[in-house]
């Protein structure tokens, strides 16, 4: 297990390479310039060239771009020029709410929908089955910020029970998790569901039945637990996604976040911002599948195997 | 003494009805085989009689079930599952896909004798590596750690053989235990079961589609064809004077010494599918003895002075497989 955990952890370093470039490349691909907003209205060109220089970015762009990786590895990612403050100062202040957001969801959608998704395998045709279909084809096709606002008008102004938005309290939490949330449940029953009907019919299950086990322990301690392996995948990926996918649920419910910040950083095109924010999203789906695979291998014996 | 005995078994699965009124009984201590192409209805008997057509969307229409004075159509699904396992074990037919491919094959062997006789881990530990060295797995207690994926089909194919073993049955259905496996290891394989089974006087339902395998190892044999029983007989007997004409071409089908290369034998023609079974005899398009009744007139099945039974309006009357 171990070498397969360095393994793992090997192959992340050429990824951050090529992500870290692809960050820096895309950025400069926006059309605008972050000095504009800067700028007095009717200031010369000298004036805008020495602001330029000011934050290197008169430089060649291969320069920038180690300077930003040397700056990196100390642990600066620059400052951000318009809102004027270091970039790791911004995002320290951000990514909690983001990660306090994605993983209330992540938990959120994980337990249910397994729960939904087993429920429904096992129950195959009858009426729970149909009752969580339906339910996922809604969760699953309803989009983000529509729901969110739906959410909003029922609880929070019909109602009157959550706040509308911010992030001062636990209650705040409630609604945009469940508006992220729901996406996920939908996917992690749905793939718990066409896995656990698709380990059903497997052999060993067979001989498991003739072994004279009771129908319940089969599904619950042998089926579940292979059905789950391809869910894991999923809740892998999905961990890089709830961060970043967060982007518009944080702009209804005005969260504030790593969404949040990336979207205000795309519009007053503050680079080192945008940097920051994009290797964030760029790690934690690394991170995500990372983890995914090592939680897939403690599962099952053959991925540790083949990969020593 | 009759350990199991099948009268009329007719099952449904979604409307079709691939097994029609097949009958057999097994007695203590003996190997019955069951021969067939696929498509026959050898592996629905076998779920048949352990009770587990539910799982495919099957059930059992008509007919009868008695195991060991025990009426099995009927038998509620707790009381079956302390059969299950217990009393009637299963072998099936690809020992690469029968094992759980994330626990330890000790552990899965273990499962059944906790389940079954109540040992704890301890005990189980140890009954489980015991009936290993029976079976002649070599460094018993390593394998006994070992998960599936690590060991080869001959060896996956014991421990398949130890679970069935594991809570000491009267009776063992082993559905093609040889077929996914090697060609020198299949002789192994069928060796070893036939040994427990006269050792411990068990009996066996051996499914094959092999007539030479059932030649080697049974006591009596049931042929099936298209889910009827078109004959069956003491194993010499048939195999001295088989007397439907697709027992006679099973026969013929298995190689021997001087068979020439190149000319093995089949059977023209395939197995009906269950959706379009034909009138009359199923195995009339293929037979080379059809007369005008087997076109309309199921054969019913009789029992001749000579013993055994067969289903054929022109039974071979001398018999003589070398023909």
């Amino acid at each position: 297990m171990l070498s397969y955990i360095i393994r793992r952890l090997l192959l992340l370093i050429p990824v951050f390479f090529t992500v870290s470039i692809i960050i820096f490349g895309i950025i400069h691909l926006v059309p605008g310039d972050p000095i504009d907003n800067l700028m007095r209205i009717g200031s010369s060109p000298e004036q805008k060239a020495i602001i330029t220089a000011r934050y290197g970015l008169d430089k060649p762009l291969v320069e920038q771009y180690l300077l930003w990786l040397g700056k990196m590895a100390q642990g600066d990612l620059g400052d951000a020029i318009v809102m004027r403050r270091p970039v790791v100062d911004l995002l320290a202040q951000n990514i909690p709410f983001s990660l306090r957001l994605g993983g209330a969801a992540l938990l959120f959608s994980t337990l249910l929908g397994i729960a939904a998704g087993t429920l429904a395998a096992i129950n195959k045709d009858g009426r729970i089955d149909q009752g969580v279909m339906a339910g996922i084809l809604v969760g699953s096709t309803l989009p983000s910020f529509w729901l969110g606002l739906l959410l909003m008008l029922l609880f929070s102004v019909q109602l009157g029970w959550l706040p509308v938005s911010g992030a001062r309290t636990w209650q705040a939490l409630i609604l945009p998790v469940l508006t992220i949330g729901l996406g996920g449940t939908a996917l992690v029953a749905r793939a718990t569901r066409v896995a656990m009907l698709e380990t059903m019919q497997k052999d060993f299950v067979l001989l498991l039945h003739a072994k004279g086990l009771p129908a319940r322990r089969i599904q619950l301690r042998h089926v579940l637990r292979h059905a789950l392996m391809p869910v894991v995948t999923i809740l892998g990926l999905r961990i890089g996604w709830i961060l970043g996918g967060a982007v518009t649920v944080e702009y209804v419910f005005a969260r504030p976040g790593l969404g949040t910040l990336l979207i205000k950083a795309l519009n007053q095109h503050d680079y080192p911002v945008m940097q920051g924010c994009l290797l964030m999203l760029a790690i934690a789906v690394m991170l995500g599948t990372l983890i995914g695979d090592l939680v897939q291998a403690a599962m099952d014996p053959r991925v540790r195997h083949a990969m020593t | 003494m009759t350990l199991l005995d099948v009268k009329d078994l007719s099952i449904d699965i979604h409307g079709i009805r691939p097994l029609d009124g097949i009958s057999f009984s097994v007695d203590k201590g003996e190997i019955l085989g069951i021969v067939g192409e696929s498509g026959s209805g050898k592996s629905l008997t076998a779920l048949s009689v352990m009770g587990l057509l539910p799982l495919i969307g099957g059930r059992i229409e008509r007919g009868s079930i008695s195991f060991d004075g025990t009426e099995l159509t009927t038998l509620k699904e707790p009381a079956f599952r302390k059969l299950r396992g217990r009393r009637i074990a299963f072998i099936t037919q690809n020992p690469m896909t029968s094992l759980d491919p994330v626990i330890r094959v000790g552990a899965q062997i273990d499962q059944v004798a906790r389940l079954h006789l109540g040992l704890d881990a301890k005990a189980a530990q140890a009954r489980s590596i015991e009936i290993m060295e029976q079976l002649r797995i070599p460094e018993a207690a390593t394998i006994y750690h070992h998960f599936p994926h690590q060991l080869s089909g001959g060896m996956k194919q014991r421990i398949v053989i130890a679970m069935a073993l594991a809570a000491d049955p009267d009776l063992i259905i082993a559905d093609e235990p040889t077929t996914a496996l090697d060609v020198t290891i299949q002789a192994q394989i069928v060796d070893l079961l036939v040994e427990l089974v006269r050792e411990r006087g068990l009996a066996l339902i051996l499914i094959t589609h092999d007539m030479g395998v059932v030649a080697q190892t049974c006591d009596r044999v049931v042929v099936l064809y298209a889910g009827r029983v078109a004959e069956s007989h003491d194993v010499t007997a048939i195999f001295a004077s088989p007397r439907h004409p697709y027992t006679k071409a099973l026969i013929r089908c298995i190689p021997r010494e001087d068979t020439l290369p190149g000319s093995l034998t089949g059977i023209p023609g395939a197995v009906p599918s269950v959706a379009h079974y034909p009138p009359g005899c199923r195995y009339h398009p293929r037979c080379a003895r059809m007369g005008v009744p087997c076109e309309k007139v199921v054969p019913p099945l009789e029992h001749p002075t000579s013993g055994g039974e067969i289903a054929c309006h022109f039974p071979e009357s001398n018999g003589g497989a070398n023909v």
